[in-house]
C-alpha cells in the first residue's frame, strides 16, 4: 500500500505543478485580452484543472498502482490546449472544456469496464469488425472536409471514426498477434540468404496493406493511412521479431503511395506542395506556408501568448495548434510540448516492457505506437518535415472524437500498467 | 519481445529528436530568411497594432501621426503633400519610403534587446508604442518656401549652413501619402497607379533624387577652384569679345544675349555671369583642377544624409571644350538641390561642409529624448581666405548684379543665379544664396524647371531669386 500511496502522490505533486502552469498560462491571456481578473476567470480556469482532480480520486481508489506520469502529461495538454483554444477560437472554448469532460467519463468508464483487459481478448473480432466498419463507413455514408472524407455526421454532430477504429484495431491486432506470434515467427525458407516464413503467414499483412490503401485511395487520407500502417507494422515486429515484415511492409505502402501519388491528383497536389510550398503561396500552398511564417516569427522564445498572429492559418485550432502554439511560446513552448509527447511514449513503453501477459505488452505497444505515429506525423506535416496530412495532434487539437478515442487510449494504458505493477508487488 | 519493445521506443524516441532539430531550424536559422519572405505579411499586419510615432518639426509641428481606427493604426499626414518628400509614406501594400521607411525601428519602437534586464522589460513594457521624431525643418520655412515655388515644378533645399540642419526641404510636385496610408486598399491601389503613371514623377523627390545641369550657378565651384589654386584674383582680368570659340570645334559659348563685356575682371564676370570669362578659366585650370574642387564640394561623392540623395557628377575624363562647358555648368554636370545648397554653404562656413541633416532627436512615448542628433563636419572645400573672398564676390552678384531680386534692405545677401540650357524647352532657373554675409544662418538653393510660369523669359534671377528671397526674409524676420 506505501508504493501505491507513493505513485499517487507523485502524481499529485505532478498534478499540482501543471495546475499552476495552466492557470498562470490563462491568467496571462485573460489579462491579456480583457487586461482584468473576474470571477469568471476563476471559474474557467477550475473548469480546466478541476476534472483531472477528480481522475486523481478516481484512481486512488480504482487503479492506484497505475502509472504516475500519464495522467499528468495528459492534463498539461489539454489544459495548453484550451488555453491555445481560448486564445484562437474563444466560441469553441466551453465546448472543448465540455469534450474533454466527456473524455475524462469515458475513461472512468472504460477504467471500469477494461481494467480487466484480458477479457478484451475474447471480443477481438468484434472488435476487428467494428475497426472495419468505423474505417471503411466514411467511404460510404461520410461527408467530405478540407478534401478528405473521414468524418461522419450523426445528428448533426461530426464524427470522425477512423480515431475510434484506430483503438478497435489495437485490440484485435494484440489479441490476433497474441495467439498467431508463434506461428508467424517461423522462418522455414531460405532466400537470397534471408530466412523467410512461410508464404501464407505474409497474408494478414496483405490484407492490412490493402485496408490501408483502401482508406487513401477512398477517403482521401494519406495521414490515417500511415497512421495504421505503421500501428499494424510495429505491433507485428514487436511480436515476432522479424524485420522482413518490417522491411517487406514498409516497400509495399512504398509502392502503393508512388502508385497512388501517379494515379490520384490529390495526392500529387499534397506532395508537390509538400516539396515546394513556396510555388503558389496565395493558393494551394497557402495553409503550409501560413504555418511556416508562423512558426519562423516564433523564434526561441515566442511573441507571447496571444501577440501573434496565428489566426492567419486556416485551421489552425485543429490540425495547427502546433504551429500556433510555436508562434506564441516560440522554441522553448514548442520543445515543452514535444517533450510532454515523449514522456508520455516512454512511460507506454515502458508498460509494455513491465507488462507479464503479452496481450499486455502488444495491447500496450500498439496504443502507445498510435499516439506517438499520430503525434509524429501531424507535427512532421505542420513543420513541413513530412508531407501534409490532416490528422489532429492528441489532447491538443480542438475536436470531440479526437479526444474521445485518446482517453479511452489512455484509460487502457492505465489498465495494463495497473496490472504490471500489481505483479510486482505481489 | 522486450528487446524489440526497446527497439521501438528508440525509434520514436529519435523520431521525435529529428522534430525537434527540424523545429530548431525553422525557428533559429532558417527564420530570417522566412520572416523576410515578401509572401509573409504578418510583419506588416502586426505593425498596423502599434501606434506608430510622430514625426514632428522642430517647432513642433505634427507632419506625421497614427489614428486609431477598428483596433488597428492608420497613418495620416495632416499636412498632405508639403512634407512627403521628407515623410515618404507608409503603405500596408507597398512598403514605405522616406523617413518612414529609414526610421522605420524607431517609429515602431523597437529595441535592441542585449541583455536579460532589456528582454524583461520589452516584456513588461511591451512594444505597442512607437518613438517620435523631430526633424530639423521649420515649419514657417517649409511652407513658405512651397508658397514661394507655387504650382511651379522645381525643388527648394534650404539649411543652416553652420550647423548642416536642413530648414527647409520642398518639391514640387508632391504627393498626398494619406492616400497611400488608407486602409481602405482600393485607395491605396488606385492611387499607386497614377502616381506611378505620372510622367511628372511626384514620388520622387526633387530636392534629393533629380539632377539638374546647374548652369551658371556652378560658376562659384570654377571661381573658388581659380582662387584656391591660385590662378585667378578677383581683379585678374579677363578679355570677353562676346564669344569663345571651343578648341577642336566649331562650337562657340556665348554670353547672355550675345553680349560682349570687353576687358573684365574676375569679380565684375562674377557679377554678370560673363560665360566667356568662366569657360576661358574652365580652359586654363584644366579638366583635373576643375574636378578636384567640384569633389571637394562633394560632387561624385555620396552626400552622408538620412534620406537617399542621388550623386552629383562631373564626369572625370573631359576634353577642352567639355571642360570649358562644364566649367559654366553646362555638358555633363549635374547636381542635385541639396549639392547646391551646400555649396553656399561651404562658402558661408568658412569653406568647412557640414554634414547635412534633417533628424535632430528621436524621443519616446512620454516624450523623453533617447537620441540627439549633433552637427558634424563632412569636408573642407576651400580655404578660409577663399571663402572669405568668395562671399565678397557673391555679395556683389546680389547688391549690383543678376541677382538683384533675391536683396532684402538691412540683410547683406550672397548668391548667383543661373539660367541652365536644356535640350527640350525653357531653361531651368536656379538660384543660390546665404545670409547673412557676415554671420550666415540660411544657405538656400532654388531651381525652377523649365522656366516655371515665365518658361523661355526665365532666368535664375528674374524667377528662381524671388523665391529664395522669400526665405531669407522669412528665416531672418524682417519685414520686406
Amino acid at each position: 500500500m506505501s508504493r501505491s500511496s507513493g505513485r499517487r502522490n507523485q502524481e499529485l505533486g505532478t498534478l499540482l505543478i501543471v495546475f499552476l502552469t495552466a492557470f498562470l498560462g490563462f491568467v496571462l491571456l485573460c489579462l491579456l485580452q480583457e487586461s482584468k481578473i473576474t470571477g469568471e476567470t476563476g471559474l474557467l480556469a477550475a473548469m480546466i484543472v478541476g476534472p483531472f482532480f477528480l481522475v486523481h480520486i478516481t484512481e486512488r481508489f480504482f487503479v492506484s498502482q497505475s502509472d504516475p506520469l500519464l495522467i499528468p502529461v495528459t492534463a498539461f495538454l489539454s489544459s495548453l490546449s484550451l488555453v491555445m483554444i481560448y486564445r484562437l477560437k474563444p466560441g469553441l472554448f466551453n465546448l472543448q472544456a465540455l469534450w474533454i469532460l466527456i473524455g475524462i467519463f469515458f475513461l472512468v468508464i472504460s477504467l471500469f469496464l477494461a481494467k480487466n483487459y484480458i477479457r478484451l481478448k475474447d471480443y477481438k473480432y468484434m472488435f476487428a469488425l467494428l475497426a472495419l466498419v468505423l474505417l471503411l463507413a466514411p467511404t460510404f455514408i461520410g461527408t467530405e472536409k478540407y478534401g478528405a472524407k473521414l468524418w461522419l455526421n450523426i445528428a448533426g454532430v461530426s464524427f470522425q471514426p477512423s480515431e475510434i477504429a484506430k483503438i478497435c484495431m489495437v485490440i484485435f491486432l494484440a489479441a490476433y498477434l497474441e495467439e498467431k506470434r508463434e506461428l508467424l515467427a517461423i522462418a522455414n525458407k531460405k532466400f537470397l540468404n534471408i530466412w523467410l516464413p512461410p508464404f501464407k503467414h505474409f497474408g494478414p499483412l496483405l490484407l492490412m496493406w490493402l485496408i490501408s490503401l483502401a482508406v487513401l485511395v477512398f477517403e482521401k487520407d494519406l495521414g490515417s493511412s500511415l497512421l495504421f500502417f505503421g500501428i499494424f507494422l510495429s505491433m507485428l515486429y514487436v511480436a515476432t521479431g522479424r524485420k522482413i515484415y518490417v522491411i517487406s511492409g514498409s516497400i509495399l505502402f512504398l509502392i502503393g503511395a508512388t502508385s497512388c501519388y501517379f494515379l490520384f491528383p490529390h495526392v500529387q497536389t499534397r506532395i508537390d506542395i509538400w516539396l515546394n510550398p513556396w510555388q503558389d503561396v496565395a493558393g494551394k500552398g497557402y495553409q503550409i506556408a501560413q504555418s511556416l511564417f508562423a512558426i519562423a516569427s516564433g523564434g526561441l522564445g515566442g511573441t507571447g501568448l496571444g501577440q501573434g498572429f496565428p489566426t492567419y492559418i486556416p485551421a489552425v485550432h485543429t490540425d495547427f495548434i502546433f504551429s500556433a502554439l510555436a508562434e506564441e511560446l516560440g522554441l522553448i513552448g514548442g520543445f515543452a510540448v514535444i517533450i510532454a509527447y515523449l514522456i508520455f511514449v516512454c512511460r507506454g513503453f515502458r508498460i509494455a516492457l513491465t507488462s507479464k501477459d503479452e496481450f499486455g505488452k502488444l495491447l500496450a505497444v500498439g496504443l502507445t505506437s498510435a499516439f506517438a505515429l499520430q503525434t509524429f506525423i501531424i507535427i512532421g506535416g505542420v513543420t513541413k518535415l513530412i508531407p501534409l496530412t490532416g490528422i489532429t495532434l492528441p489532447f491538443m487539437s480542438y475536436g470531440g472524437s479526437s479526444i474521445l478515442a485518446n482517453f479511452i487510449l489512455l484509460a487502457l494504458l492505465l489498465a495494463v500498467s495497473e496490472r504490471a505493477n500489481l505483479g510486482e508487488a505481489l | 519481445m522486450n528487446k524489440q519493445i526497446s527497439r521501438l521506443g528508440i525509434l520514436f524516441a529519435s523520431a521525435f529528436a529529428i522534430l525537434c532539430f527540424n523545429l530548431t531550424y525553422l525557428q533559429i536559422w532558417a527564420a530570417p530568411r522566412t520572416v523576410s519572405s515578401p509572401s509573409n505579411t504578418r510583419g506588416m499586419a502586426q505593425e498596423l497594432t502599434i501606434e506608430r510615432g510622430q514625426i514632428l518639426t522642430s517647432d513642433g509641428q505634427i507632419v506625421a501621426l497614427s489614428k486609431e481606427v477598428d483596433r488597428n493604426y492608420e497613418r495620416s499626414y495632416p499636412y498632405k503633400n508639403l512634407y512627403a518628400p521628407i515623410t515618404g509614406y507608409y503603405s500596408l501594400r507597398y512598403g514605405r519610403s522616406g523617413l518612414e521607411r529609414v526610421f522605420n525601428d524607431e517609429l515602431l519602437g523597437k529595441k535592441e534587446i542585449s541583455s536579460a534586464d532589456q528582454y524583461y522589460q520589452s516584456l513588461v513594457e511591451g512594444t505597442t508604442k512607437g518613438h517620435s521624431i523631430v526633424l530639423t525643418i521649420d515649419s514657417r520655412l517649409q511652407e513658405a518656401a512651397s508658397q514661394a515655388l507655387g504650382d511651379q515644378k522645381g525643388a527648394v533645399v534650404a539649411l543652416n549652413p553652420k550647423t548642416g540642419e536642413v530648414l527647409a526641404m520642398v518639391s514640387n510636385p508632391s504627393f498626398d501619402p494619406n492616400q497611400l496610408a488608407s486602409l481602405n486598399s482600393s485607395v491605396v491601389d488606385r492611387t499607386w497607379e497614377a502616381l506611378n503613371k505620372d510622367p511628372e514623377k511626384p514620388l520622387i523627390s526633387r530636392a534629393t533624387q533629380e539632377w539638374y545641369p546647374p548652369g551658371s550657378t556652378f560658376k562659384i565651384v570654377t571661381a573658388s577652384a581659380a582662387l584656391e589654386s591660385g590662378i585667378a584674383e578677383p581683379i585678374t582680368a579677363f578679355r570677353c569679345n562676346g564669344q569663345l570659340k571651343l578648341p577642336l570645334t566649331t562650337h562657340v559659348i556665348k554670353d547672355f544675349g550675345g553680349k560682349s563685356h570687353g576687358e573684365i575682371t574676375l569679380e565684375d564676370a562674377l557679377k554678370v555671369s560673363c560665360n566667356n570669362t568662366f569657360g576661358a578659366l574652365g580652359l586654363e585650370l584644366g579638366p583635373e583642377k576643375l574636378v578636384y574642387y567640384a569633389e571637394r564640394f562633394g560632387m561624385n561623392k555620396e552626400i552622408p544624409f538620412e534620406l537617399p540623395v542621388t550623386k552629383s557628377i562631373i564626369p572625370e575624363d573631359m576634353d577642352e571644350p567639355s571642360t570649358a562647358l562644364s566649367a559654366i555648368g553646362q555638358k555633363d554636370v549635374r547636381v542635385t538641390p541639396l549639392q547646391m545648397a551646400l555649396i553656399s554653404a561651404a562658402i558661408a562656413n568658412d569653406g568647412e561642409i557640414m554634414k547635412p541633416y534633417i533628424v535632430k532627436e528621436i524621443r519616446d512615448y512620454s516624450g523623453k529624448t533617447i537620441k540627439d542628433f549633433g552637427s558634424e563636419k563632412w569636408q573642407k572645400a576651400v580655404s578660409l581666405d577663399t571663402s572669405l573672398t568668395m562671399k565678397e564676390m557673391l555679395k556683389n552678384v546680389v547688391d549690383a548684379g543678376t541677382g538683384k531680386a533675391a536683396a532684402v534692405p538691412s540683410i547683406e545677401v550672397a548668391g548667383k543665379t543661373g539660367t541652365a540650357q536644356v535640350p527640350n524647352g525653357a531653361p531651368h532657373a536656379w538660384f543660390t544664396c546665404f545670409a547673412p554675409v557676415g554671420n550666415p544662418e540660411i544657405a538656400i538653393a532654388v531651381v525652377i524647371e523649365n522656366g516655371g510660369s515665365m518658361g523661355n523669359d526665365a532666368t535664375g534671377g528674374r524667377i528662381a531669386a524671388p523665391v529664395a528671397r522669400e526665405l531669407i526674409v522669412e528665416a531672418l524676420g524682417v519685414n520686406p
